[in-house]
């Protein structure tokens, strides 16, 4: 815990940095050539590589954009099911009452037009976008690297010498996470709940990682979308309060305190039952903040090299050498970050679920 | 505000994969070094445990070197007494023999010295009797001195009688 408030606490002082580099040029230009034609607003650019998007822009040639158009599933209020390419869309164009709204509350995202005129959006947007392509390639992968590593146990009985290579790092990574997170948390039963933490942990390292590749198939900010993590914290939290034992609710709806604590006025059981969302509010926040400031700070520093380039070749070949430095500084820490949110979620579950698991001291004398 | 389509993606998608690998991922694996963790730690305590067999074994066959060797001096021992003992025994049954044999063979000359010297007083009487019958036949020529001889015998012969009744 310490180590990510401190890790948080260095992300926060970098961003700082950064932002105090980068906004003062854009101040800069803001003043002298507002309006000018090519000028790079930095804001939109981060939250466009961080977000979520119909294509996978995968690069930029001359004035070619060069991207995978991924397929569009609606349910219109209008026209019933829809499924078609998002390429139909580019440029603001609209089809069969469908587009992608250019601006206000739904900037980016489809919408459709009523008969009154009004914009909203569809009623189901179940589209294939940019993270959700992520996501099954990431699960795909998942389950791949898993289930090729699972075939070699398959194969070989315990009595045989313990594997090598890849299938050798992997099971030190699984086990590093059984025995050092999982089994001292949960103890007794973390046979049970083993497989959905180290899924967990496995998802969120390898998202983290694939995220943090420029390029497709990795550049889609997974575990920095709080769709994701919200996703992950939920079967979490579901973990937790589905096998919470009778000791468990006990003490969150008539907790071992003075009775007036807890009679008339509910006051201990409410702040309890507040924790029980508090905990996955927790897990979800900490992972998007933490994955969401990575990949902002590593786009702003890319980001300075654009800039400080419209302002003079001096001033942009030394910030390059400086912005190329900290990317690769940053990329540097982010792995490590990418190991660690992981770690930490894993075993934040780990402990949440364990404490779920309490005995009451009766049955754990008997 | 998170997203509906991809809390639909994310939670169908995770679902699959967590199902898929609770069900053919993980469980294999952490079984399987379980198991081959407390393999490893049977064969240690196996091994523990044959070491100090095999130490056990050393000292007992140890012991039973110096037992053998106990033994085989022992046996040596008695061997070299019933040896003295048998030659000991040997030489006084060859001692007594010869006595005994001394002793028969002392009994037989006696023996053959007493039937030499009957046999040489038989002869002697023999002899005498004859001389003496030759000297009688000589002297008793005459009746006189017959009678003489008759007397005399028969007293000498009364007084062995008589003398024979006192013993």
């Amino acid at each position: 815990m310490k180590l990510t408030m401190d890790i948080m606490k260095r992300h926060l002082q970098l961003l700082m940095m950064v932002l105090a580099i980068t906004l003062m040029p854009l101040s800069l230009s803001a003043s002298e050539s507002s309006g000018q034609e090519g000028e790079m607003d930095v804001k939109e650019f981060i939250f466009e590589h961080i977000g979520d998007g119909y294509e996978w822009h995968i690069t930029t040639v001359g004035n070619t954009h060069v991207s995978l158009p991924l397929p569009i599933i609606v349910y219109s209020r209008t026209s019933g099911w829809q499924t078609f390419l998002s390429s139909r869309l580019t440029h603001g164009e609209s089809y069969e009452g469908l587009r992608i709204a250019t601006g206000g509350d739904y900037k980016g995202k489809v919408v459709e037009t009523l008969p009154t005129g009004e914009e909203v959006r569809p009623l189901i947007d179940i589209s294939l976008t940019k993270i959700a392509l992520g996501i099954l390639i990431n699960s795909l992968l998942l389950a791949g690297i898993i289930l090729y590593i699972s075939r070699w146990y398959r194969t070989h009985t315990y009595r045989d010498n313990a594997p090598k290579g890849f299938t050798g790092v992997m099971e030190m990574l699984i086990m590093s996470i059984y025995d050092g997170v999982i089994k001292p948390s949960i103890g007794k039963d973390s046979e049970r709940f083993a497989p959905y933490l180290l899924t967990a942990f496995f998802f969120i390292f390898l998202s983290n990682l694939m995220g943090l590749l420029p390029i497709f198939p990795g550049g889609a900010n997974v575990t920095g979308n709080i769709a994701v993590t919200l996703s992950l914290a939920i079967c979490t939290f579901l973990a937790v309060n589905l096998f919470g034992t009778r000791e468990y609710w006990k003490e969150i709806l008539w907790p071992e305190v003075p009775t007036w604590m807890k009679c008339p006025v509910p006051l201990m059981p409410v702040i309890e039952l507040f924790g029980i969302f508090t905990k996955p509010f927790a897990l979800t926040v900490r992972l998007l903040a933490n994955i969401m400031a990575g990949h902002s700070v590593i786009l702003a520093l890319v980001c300075i090299i654009f800039i400080t380039h419209r302002m003079g070749a001096v001033l942009g070949g030394s910030m390059t050498v400086v912005s190329v430095l900290f990317s690769i500084f940053m990329n540097f820490l982010e792995l490590l970050v990418a190991f660690i949110q992981a770690y930490v979620f894993t075993m934040l579950s780990a402990v949440f679920i364990g404490m779920a698991r309490v005995k009451s001291e009766k049955s754990q004398n008997s | 505000m998170p997203d509906s389509g991809l809390l639909f993606w994310m939670l169908l998608s995770f679902g699959v994969v967590l199902f898929v690998l609770a069900k053919f991922g993980f469980p294999v694996i952490t079984r399987m070094v379980d198991d081959r963790k407390r393999y490893i730690d049977q064969s240690l305590d196996a091994a523990r445990e044959a070491n100090e067999k095999l130490a056990n074994i050393k000292q007992e066959s140890e012991r039973i070197l110096m037992e053998a060797r106990n033994e085989q001096m022992n046996i040596l021992k008695e061997a070299a007494a019933t040896r003295d003992q048998i030659v000991k025994e040997a030489r006084e049954k060859a001692h007594a023999e010869s006595q005994r044999i001394m002793e028969e063979a002392r009994l037989q000359i006696l023996k053959e010295k007493e039937n030499t010297l009957r046999e040489i007083r038989f002869q002697t009487a023999e002899l005498s009797m004859l001389v003496a019958e030759k000297i009688m036949r000589h002297k008793l020529e005459d009746e006189h001195q017959q009678m003489e001889l008759v007397e005399r015998l028969v007293e000498e012969a009364q007084n062995g009688m008589a003398k024979e009744k006192k013993d």
